[in-house]
C-alpha cells in the first residue's frame, strides 16, 4: 500500500517542479482531509502500517485526534486533539533531530 | 583601449596574463583535470570549522599561489577584483582581507571570473601595473544557501548541475609577451522566462548567445577564427541550446565550440548530470587547463564567455525567472 | 527555427530538449522502499500489539522508533543516499518527515546550538506542522458545526 503511496509522490517529483517540502504538505493535508471525511480509516484498516506510517498517515492522525477530542470536549478538543495524537511524532523529531545534530556533522553528498 | 563596434573594447596594449593559479576540492580531483589543478583538496573543509571559512581559505589560497608563482610582490599588485557565490561576496572579502591590496568586490554569479578579468584589464591598460582576478565558489556553501541541506535525502533532476568546489586567481600585467587578451565583449541581461532553478544551462543560454553574436558583430570575427570557444557553466543541457540557437542565427560553433562544465567532472562515473557550475568551475578550468594550453602554444586564439545566472534564494521562492548573463574575454597569444 | 523568438517558443524548445527523469526506474525504487519502510513499520506494529498496548499507542510506538532510526541514519551520512536512490520511497513514509528535521539541525550546528539547531530545524519541515495542525484544527471545527451521524466514522 505504501508503496503506491510512495509512487504517487515519486510522479510528483518527477513530473513536477515542487519542492520536497511541498509535497510533504500536500501529503499531510490530504491525509487530514481525507481523515477527516473518514475515508482514510479504511485504508489503515485494510493496510495497517501501509497506511499509517506514509505522511498522509499522520494527517490522518492528526484529523482523527482532533475529531475525538471534539467529541468528548468540544471547541477545545478541536484545537488539542490534532497535536495530543501526533505529540509522539513531533516530539520524537525535534528531541532525535537535536541530537543529531549534537553529535554529528553534515558530509559532502559523494554523488 | 577604444571602443568597436555596440560594446566590445579593443586593447590597444593588450594586458597579459602572466600567471594563472587553481585549487579545486576532492570531486574535482577526481575529475579529468585533475593534473592541471595547482593543489587538491582531500576533504571540503580542509581543517575549517564551516564550509564558508573553507570556501575562505581556498581562494586565499590560491590567490597566495599565483603570487609567489608570478613572482609579482603583492605590494606590487595595484588593485584586485574578486567575487563569488555567497551572499554580499563573503568569501572573497573575508579571504582577502589581509592582503593589503585595494579591493573591488565584483559579482556576476557564475560569470564573476571574466567580469574581473575584464574589469583588470581596463585597469592594466589605463592606470595599473598588475591587477589581480579572483573567484571561487564552494559545493556545500552554495548548495546551503541557495537549495536544501545537504544531508537531506531528496533526488537531483537530470538537468541540474554540480557546484564546483574551488578557486581560480590570475595575474594581469601591463609589460607581458603574452597570451593576451585583446578584447572584452561585456554581456547584457537576457531573461528569456525560465524559472527552473534545476536547469540553470537552460536559463543562462539565450546571455551566451546575445553576448557571442554582439562579439561577432563588433570584431567582424567569426567562429572559425578561434581555436576554442569555451563557456563557463552552461553543462550539457546548455552546450545543445546554444549550439541549436547559433545555428539558426546562421552561426555554426559546433567544431570548436565547449564547456568547462563538461570538461570538469566526466558524467558517467562522477553522476554530475548536467555538468559542473558555479564561479570557480570556469574559473578553475581556465586557471588550470586552458592558461596551460595558450602557454604551451597548444591553442592560439581563445574566446572564454563565463555565464552567470542573477538570482538569489528569495526571488526563486517567489517564483520569480531566471536572468543570465555572460561576458566575453578573447585570449590570444 | 528560432528558440528565442518568444519567451513561450524558448520554454517550450528547452521543455522538448532536457532529460527527463528516468521515472519508471524511480517509481520502481520508491515503490519497494517504500513498501520496506511500512513492512518494518508494521512488524513493529505487530510485536507492540503483542506485548498489549493498544493500537494508538502501539502507532505512536512505530512513529517514534521509525523518526529515530531516521535521525540515527541522517547522523550518519547515510539518509541523503537512502533518499538519492529511493526518491519519494523514503520521503513520503513518516521518515522523510524526520530527516527534513535532521537534516537542517545539522546543517546550521555551524551558526550556534540555539539560533543555528534549534532555530533553523523546522526550516524544511515547519510547513508540514504549519498545514496539517491547521487543517486538524478546521476539521475539528467542521465536525462540531456539522456534529452529524455522517461524519462519525472515527
Amino acid at each position: 500500500m505504501d508503496g503506491l503511496i510512495c509512487i504517487i509522490g515519486q510522479i510528483l517529483i518527477d513530473k513536477t517542479k515542487l519542492t520536497p517540502a511541498r509535497i510533504l504538505v500536500i501529503f499531510v493535508t490530504t491525509g487530514a482531509i481525507l481523515g477527516g471525511l473518514g475515508v482514510y480509516q479504511y485504508l489503515v484498516d485494510f493496510a495497517g502500517a501501509g497506511a499509517t506510517v506514509p505522511l498522509t498517515g499522520f494527517g490522518y492522525n492528526l484529523a482523527k485526534g482532533a475529531i475525538e477530542a471534539t467529541q468528548q470536549m468540544g471547541l477545545v478538543g478541536s484545537f488539542v486533539g490534532g497535536v495530543k495524537a501526533a505529540a509522539g511524532g513531533i516530539a520524537a523529531a525535534v528531541f532525535f533531530g537535536y541530537l543529531a545534530a549534537l553529535i554529528s556533522k553534515p558530509k559532502m553528498k559523494k554523488q | 583601449m577604444e571602443r568597436i563596434g555596440k560594446q566590445t573594447i579593443k586593447f590597444n596594449n593588450p594586458p597579459t596574463i602572466l600567471e594563472c593559479a587553481s585549487i579545486v576540492g576532492p570531486k574535482e580531483a577526481q575529475g579529468p583535470l585533475a593534473k592541471y589543478f595547482d593543489q587538491t583538496l582531500e576533504d571540503e573543509f580542509w581543517g575549517e570549522k564551516t564550509w564558508e571559512k573553507a570556501e575562505s581559505k581556498i581562494i586565499k589560497e590560491t590567490v597566495n599561489t599565483v603570487i609567489s608563482k608570478s613572482g609579482v610582490p603583492s605590494e606590487k599588485i595595484d588593485y584586485m577584483f574578486a567575487g563569488d557565490l555567497l551572499n554580499q561576496c563573503i568569501s572573497s572579502s573575508f579571504g582577502l582581507r589581509e592582503l593589503n591590496i585595494p579591493f573591488f568586490g565584483v559579482f556576476g554569479a557564475c560569470s564573476t571570473f571574466v567580469e574581473s578579468l575584464s574589469l583588470g584589464a581596463v585597469f592594466v591598460e589605463s592606470v595599473a601595473e598588475n591587477v589581480l582576478c579572483a573567484t571561487s565558489s564552494h559545493f556545500c556553501s552554495a548548495e546551503k544557501q541557495f537549495r536544501f541541506p545537504l544531508e537531506l535525502g531528496n533526488q537531483r533532476p537530470p538537468t541540474s548541475q554540480w557546484t564546483v568546489t574551488g578557486s581560480g586567481a590570475a595575474i594581469l600585467t601591463k609589460n607581458g609577451s603574452g597570451p593576451y587578451i585583446t578584447n572584452i565583449t561585456p554581456g547584457k541581461i537576457v531573461d528569456m522566462g525560465i524559472k527552473d532553478g534545476n536547469n540553470m544551462g537552460a536559463a543562462m543560454a539565450p546571455a551566451f548567445a546575445d553576448t557571442l553574436i554582439a562579439h561577432f558583430k563588433d570584431t567582424g570575427r567569426n567562429p572559425s577564427y578561434y581555436d576554442a570557444i569555451i563557456s563557463g557553466d552552461l553543462g550539457y543541457v546548455g552546450k545543445e541550446i546554444v549550439i541549436d540557437i547559433l545555428k539558426s542565427k546562421g552561426y555554426n560553433i559546433k567544431s570548436n565550440y565547449n564547456d568547462c562544465g563538461i570538461l570538469i567532472f566526466d558524467k558517467a562515473s562522477q553522476d554530475t548530470h548536467s555538468g559542473g557550475s558555479g564561479c570557480a568551475c570556469c574559473g578553475t578550468v581556465f586557471s588550470g587547463y586552458f592558461f596551460k594550453q595558450l602557454k604551451e602554444k597548444k591553442i592560439k586564439k581563445m574566446l572564454l564567455i563565463a555565464t552567470g545566472a542573477l538570482m538569489n534564494s528569495t526571488t526563486s521562492q517567489q517564483g520569480e525567472s531566471i536572468p543570465g548573463i555572460a561576458h566575453a574575454i578573447s585570449i590570444e597569444i | 527555427m528560432d528558440p528565442l523568438e518568444t519567451k513561450k517558443t524558448y520554454q517550450d524548445y528547452v521543455d522538448k530538449k532536457s532529460p527527463n527523469s528516468p521515472i519508471i526506474k524511480n517509481c520502481f525504487n520508491a515503490f519497494w522502499v517504500g513498501g520496506l519502510i511500512c513492512t518494518i513499520g508494521q512488524i513493529i506494529l505487530n510485536i507492540c500489539k503483542e506485548r498489549g498496548f493498544d493500537t494508538s499507542t502501539s502507532g505512536t510506538i512505530v512513529s517514534i522508533l521509525l523518526i529515530g532510526i531516521s535521525a540515527f541514519l541522517t547522523g550518519l551520512n547515510l539518509f541523503n543516499k537512502i533518499g538519492k536512490f529511493a526518491g519519494a520511497g523514503s520521503l513520503i513514509p513518516i521518515t522523510g518527515f524526520a530527516n527534513s528535521i535532521v537534516s537542517p539541525a545539522m546543517e546550521y550546528k555551524s551558526e550556534g546550538y540555539v539560533m543555528g539547531v534549534g532555530g533553523k530545524m523546522f526550516t524544511v519541515a515547519g510547513p508540514v506542522l504549519v498545514f496539517g495542525i491547521s487543517t486538524s484544527i478546521l476539521i475539528g471545527i467542521i465536525y462540531l458545526i456539522f456534529n452529524t451521524q455522517s461524519i462519525t466514522l472515527v
